[in-house]
This record gives structure tokens, C-alpha cells and sequence, in this order.
């Protein structure tokens, strides 16, 4: 049996290794900034189509993460998505008549919500609504618009020639 | 036909009695609460011989399986034209599924056999009867410092498998296959996330860690104390253990994926 | 109170077999007491049952006034530490050595300094004559000297009772010289009730006050050891002289043994 010394030694070289394995998990391995939620504000906007936007999908601005989406309800009335996003409170100055668009990352990728900035003085703040927004661009719905076009084009040409 | 009724009947009701039985021991265990200045070097010794003496077969088997999930990998990307995506593919794969679970397995076979073993023998020669006749419990001085160690060392293990892994698929990739480092590691770090890959990949080894624990306390403590007895009820741990993981690994990941 | 253990219309079955069928002992205070029988039956058990490891179907076991299967759980362990039993296998943790095997119950059940601890299990080991032996790991000693250190750690308490499962079974001569001398001065040197479950019938009748003999689930026979020797019933006495056949037949239930061989031509 091994004196205690030698167990106790032991046992805190394994944690030691343990905590190790997990600050490279956290760091290297999964990128994490910061262990506690950062500081935000919460902005609203409303959608006609989401998409595959998910909860906890990223909200851009030029490309460059700021903020995600906290919450997706629909509304009663409307029937319209309404998406929370909670925006890094370090990005103050978002123009209150930005637009708001869901956009696919990728030809085949998530959707995330890329943020427009326009040239209102006024900031975004905690409880803003975003009023300009473009929806999600549905794949089928474009192909049933690209095939009615070519069919529409194809009876011109017929009328045309006859 | 009716006999065949009859055993299907009894063999139910032993299984049922011997969940209760082991109900009963978690039970007992969980309740009782730890005279830490007594308890805890106890669990210490417990955590050495079941975690630290597990290292070595976990560094050797995460360094190998980060390795061959990046070799394979890589062959199958390339023809997507998509290698550089296999940081992701590593880190995903081993953080929710290969860390816990082979870890697990790896675990019910080294560290759990070696409860079942040791308890069953100190059943058979009487060690335990002993005890309980000396006015010591033996739930309280054998059984529960092994469970408690059983619970902490998973999740260390885990981490160190996942560690490891993770490095050896980078030895592969960038250094042998040479990807490119930085967008190794960059790809990687955006693709996963630390609260819903990292995290839940440990929790699934808290919650094994606990259960292939009580399993092979359980056998070992209800053993039959002959050396036939004993054999058997280590196999049956490590059996009972490793179907235990496979089937709560599909539980725990329907749960998770279905947003939690 | 005359008895330290006092055993009343004990019944007692397992796995539908009866291995106590109404069984009155008592055990008196400072002697030795021998209980015996052939093997199976129960002897181990009864050990048991006053130790309170089993519950009797009926009856009581009752242990310096108390009745031991009433007892909550706190108060069991409280009496179980006024009583030494020692295993037929000696029981002793193969993860300590001996020193620290002997030292265990005085870990466990009091607060004394490291040298006062020190000393008493020396004093123990020194009675056993094992003192030098006391850094050797269980792995390492024979079965004589394993007993003797299972007999060290079951006093080390100073316990009132102290009972032995099969002492003598399989050991050498100089080994139950041995052990049967340590039994009877630790009994009378510090005034112990000792209980001895044995059948070797002479070597425990060398050091028994008083006996009991058990077959199927009865008393056959009890007394002091020269009484029953000369008891005239035929089961004790094939017991007690080791005949091979009486009452304990040689042949196991079987047809007529021309029948057998005649039938083997056809079988």
C-alpha cells in the first residue's frame, strides 16, 4: 500500500492534469471568450420567414459577430416572427434605421441575421425594434419564381414568333 | 411451453429484485452524510486506484483514437474538398460522443471490473463480515469511497481523453498531412461551442461515471463468494456496464440534441 | 446475571431448510463454552445469529440482558463492539499489514494518540506471539499465524464475549497447541466469556468448561466434556468417538446393491 503522501501527491497531479485538459478544451479547442454571459442589450425586429434561423444563431454586422438571437416567438396578431437578439453591449453605436436580414453563411450553411448599419444619429438600445427587415430567401420559393419566369418567357418568345 | 412461461416469470422477478437491491446500496450511499475528516482520505486512496491508475490506458487509447478519427476523416473530406473542416469534425466527433462514451468504456472495463473483483473477494474471505462485526459499516468505509471516487474520476478522465485526442488528431493533420495550423485550430474553435459540445460531453461522464460506479459495486457486493462467483460477476459488471453506457449515451444525446 | 448469552427456543430456517429447530443455550459468564456438531450443521450460523449478522424465524438471542434482534442499529454496533468473533478464514484486510489490522478497531472506535495506539497492539501482538511479525503483509503469513492475528485484532476492543468459528480446522499440531493454549489464558486472564464452535472433539474438550452438541437442528447433548463422553446416546457417542457408521449412515440413500449390479448388464 502506498504511503498517503504518495496517494495524495498522485491524486493532485491528476486533477492538475484534469484542470489542464479542460482550460485547453475551453480556450483552444472551443474558442470561449469569456465564461459568463457578456453584457448586452436586447433588440427586437420582425420577420415574415425565418428560414432555419435557429436560437443562439449569430447576428453580424459586416461579417463580424456581435450579439446572437435569444429568442424566436410568433406573433398573435401579425403572424409574424418576432426575433430577440442580445447585442454585445461593447457595440454601442448600431444606427436605429439599420435593416435587419436573415442570410444563409454559405451556399449550404446556418442562417444568421447580418445587421445593415444606415445613418441615423440615434443608437439602438436596449428595447429597440429594428423596423427594416428582409426575410429569409426560401430555396423553393425562388426556384417556383426562376421556373415562372422561364415559362413566362417562353410563352413571349411563342407569342412573339407567331 | 408453460416452463418456459414460468423461468421467463421468475428470471423478471429476480431482475426486479436485484434492481431493488441495487436501488437499496445507491440509496444507502447517497444518504449517508460523509464524516469528511475520516472519509475523505479514503476517497483519495479510491480516486488514485481507480483514476490514476486508469491514466495511462486513457492517454494511450484518446491519443490513438484523435489520430485515426483525423486520418480517416481527412480522406473522406478531401474528396469534398472540404479538409479544412477537420478540426471541427475531430473536435465534435470526440467532445459529445467518443470522449464520454470510450472513456466509459474503458473505465467498466479496468476500473470497474477491479471493484467487482476486489469487493467480491472481500466478501469471500470474509473481510466484510469482519468489519461488520467489528462495529464498522462496511457501506460506509468500502463501499461509498469507491462510488464517490468512481463519480469524481470519470469526468477527469474525460477531460484528459478529450485533451489528448484532440492533440493527436493535430499531430496528424497539421504535422503529418500538413493543414494548414492556424486554420486548423480557428475552424475548430468556431465550430464548437463550449456549453453544448465541451460541457454536455462531461456531463454524459458524470452521469456514466455514477452508473457503471453503482453497477459494479452492486455485482460485487451481491456476488456468490466462491472464485466461480466472483469471475462471474465481473464479467456480468463489465457487460451490464458497457450496454448501461451505449444505451444512456442515445438517451442523454436525444435529450441534449432536443434542446436543453 | 449468570449468562452472558442466553439462547431461547431458537428456530431458524434458510432457503426452506430448518437448521434450528427449537434450541435453548446459555453461555455462562468467565467460562469457556464449546458448541459442536457435525458439519452442516449450523454451527457457523448460530455465530451469526448471536452477532446479530441474521434475524431467527423464532425465539430470542439474548446478549448480557439485551435482546440482540431488537436493537436499532446504533445500539447493535454499540454491543457488537463488547464482542470478538473470529472467522474461519481469519477475515483479516489483505490491504494492511498486520500491525495495522490488529490497530484497526482502536482506529475506528477511539481517539487514542498514535503511541498509546502503538503500544496496544503490541501488547496484543506480544500475547499472540507475533509481535516481530508485525510489518509482514496477511499474503505473507501462514494460516496459523494469520488466526493468531485475527485473534490479536478480535480483543484488541477487550471485548466481554469472544467467540471462534472452527479455530483448529486444518492447522498442524504445534499450530492448535498453540492456539488452543491462547484461547484458554485469554479467557481466564482477562476474565472473558469465550464460545468455541469446533468439531475437533478432543482437542476443544482439552479446554472446554462445558458443551454443547448439535445434530439436525437439535441438542443432542450437552454437559461438562467428561459427561459426555460417556453420554449413552448413539448419536453423540458416534460423534464424539468419530465412528464411521451409526446413526450418520456411511451409504448415501441407495436401491439394494445386487439390484444395481444387475441392472448395469441392461442399462
Amino acid at each position: 500500500m502506498l504511503s498517503q503522501r504518495t496517494i495524495e501527491t498522485s491524486v493532485g497531479l491528476f486533477l492538475l492534469a484534469a484542470m489542464l485538459a479542460l482550460a485547453i478544451l475551453a480556450f483552444k479547442v472551443s474558442g470561449l471568450t469569456s465564461f459568463f454571459q457578456p453584457e448586452g442589450y436586447n433588440v427586437t425586429a420582425q420577420f415574415d420567414d425565418i428560414g432555419q434561423l435557429k436560437v443562439r444563431g449569430p447576428v453580424k454586422i459586416g461579417g463580424v459577430l456581435i450579439g446572437e438571437v435569444s429568442q424566436i416567438t410568433l406573433d398573435p396578431t401579425t403572424y409574424r416572427a418576432i426575433v430577440t437578439m442580445r447585442i454585445n453591449s461593447k457595440v454601442t453605436d448600431i444606427p436605429s434605421d439599420s435593416s435587419a436580414s436573415i442570410l444563409t453563411a454559405g451556399l449550404l450553411g446556418d442562417n444568421y441575421i447580418a445587421i445593415t448599419p444606415m445613418y441615423s444619429d440615434h443608437y439602438l438600445t436596449n428595447g429597440s425594434v429594428i423596423q427594416e427587415t428582409h426575410s429569409a430567401m426560401i430555396l423553393e420559393k425562388l426556384i417556383g419564381q426562376f421556373l415562372f419566369k422561364i415559362g413566362n418567357m417562353g410563352n413571349e418568345q411563342q407569342e412573339n414568333h407567331s | 411451453m408453460m416452463e418456459q412461461v414460468t423461468a421467463l416469470g421468475q428470471n423478471g422477478l429476480h431482475t426486479i429484485r436485484q434492481f431493488g437491491k441495487a436501488g437499496a446500496l445507491l440509496f444507502r450511499v447517497m444518504c449517508y452524510v460523509p464524516n469528511f475528516r475520516k472519509g475523505f482520505p479514503l476517497v483519495l486512496q479510491q480516486i488514485y486506484a481507480e483514476g490514476v491508475l486508469s491514466l495511462l490506458i486513457i492517454l494511450v487509447s484518446g491519443l490513438f483514437i484523435g489520430m485515426v478519427v483525423a486520418l480517416q476523416g481527412y480522406h473522406t473530406l478531401a474528396k469534398f474538398g472540404a479538409s479544412a473542416e477537420l478540426g471541427p469534425l475531430v473536435a465534435l466527433s470526440v467532445a459529445r460522443e467518443l470522449g464520454p462514451v470510450v472513456t466509459a468504456l474503458l473505465f467498466a472495463g479496468r476500473a470497474c471490473s477491479a471493484l467487482t473483483a476486489e469487493i467480491g473477494l472481500m466478501k469471500a474471505t470474509d473481510q466484510l463480515a469482519s468489519m461488520e462485526m467489528m462495529a464498522v459499516d462496511p457501506l460506509r468505509r468500502v463501499i461509498s469511497p469507491r462510488l464517490w471516487a468512481g463519480f469524481i474520476s470519470m469526468p477527469l478522465l474525460t477531460l484528459i481523453f478529450n485533451a489528448v485526442a484532440i492533440y493527436g488528431a493535430y499531430l496528424v493533420g497539421v504535422k503529418w498531412l500538413g493543414l494548414d495550423t492556424g486554420a486548423f485550430w480557428s475552424n475548430m474553435q468556431s465550430s464548437v461551442d463550449f456549453h453544448a459540445d465541451i460541457l454536455n460531453g462531461i456531463y454524459k461522464s458524470i452521469i456514466f461515471g455514477l452508473v457503471i460506479t453503482w453497477i459494479a459495486l452492486h455485482q460485487g457486493q451481491d456476488a456468490v463468494p466462491t472464485s466461480a462467483g466472483i469471475a462471474s460477476a465481473t464479467t456480468r459488471t463489465v457487460v451490464h456496464s458497457s450496454l448501461a453506457i451505449l444505451g444512456l449515451d442515445f438517451v442523454l444525446t436525444a435529450m441534449m440534441i432536443g434542446g436543453w | 446475571m449468570n449468562n452472558l448469552v442466553e439462547i431461547n427456543q431458537l428456530h431458524f430456517e434458510r432457503q426452506g431448510r430448518i437448521i434450528f429447530d427449537g434450541i435453548d443455550i446459555q453461555i455462562p459468564r468467565g467460562k469457556v463454552t464449546a458448541i459442536m456438531g457435525p458439519s452442516g450443521s449450523g454451527k457457523t450460523t448460530l455465530l451469526r445469529l448471536i452477532g446479530g449478522q441474521l434475524a431467527p424465524s423464532k425465539g430470542r438471542i439474548l446478549v448480557d440482558g439485551q435482546d440482540v434482534h431488537r436493537l436499532n442499529a446504533r445500539e447493535l454496533y454499540t454491543l457488537r463492539k463488547r464482542m470478538g468473533l473470529l472467522f474461519q478464514t481469519g477475515g483479516l484486510f489483505t490491504h494492511l499489514n498486520v500491525f495495522e489490522n490488529v490497530a484497526f478497531p482502536l482506529r475506528e472506535h477511539t481517539h487514542l494518540s498514535e503511541s498509546m495506539l502503538r503500544n496496544l497492539v503490541l501488547i496484543k501482538l506480544q500475547m499472540v506471539g507475533l509481535r516481530g511479525a508485525r510489518h509482514l503483509m496477511p499474503s505473507e503469513l501462514s494460516g496459523g499465524m494469520a488466526r493468531r492475528v485475527a485473534l490479536a485484532r478480535a480483543i484488541v476492543l477487550d471485548p466481554a464475549l469472544i467467540m471462534y468459528d472452527e479455530p483448529l480446522s486444518g492447522q498442524d499440531p504445534i499450530t492448535m497447541g498453540i492456539l488452543l493454549k491462547l484461547i484458554r489464558l485469554l479467557n481466564d486472564h482477562f476474565n472473558l466469556t469465550t464460545i468455541i464452535v469446533s468439531h475437533d472433539v478432543q482437542e476443544t474438550f482439552s479446554i472446554a468448561d462445558y458443551a454443547y452438541v448439535i445434530a439436525d437442528g437439535r441438542l443432542i447433548g450437552q454437559g461438562q466434556p467428561m459427561d459426555i463422553n460417556q453420554d449413552t446416546s448413539k448419536q453423540v457417542q458416534q460423534f464424539i468417538h468419530g465412528l464411521p457408521d451409526g446413526p450418520v449412515p456411511f451409504h448415501y440413500p441407495a436401491c439394494s446393491f445386487d439390484q444395481d449390479l444387475l441392472k448395469g448388464i441392461n442399462e
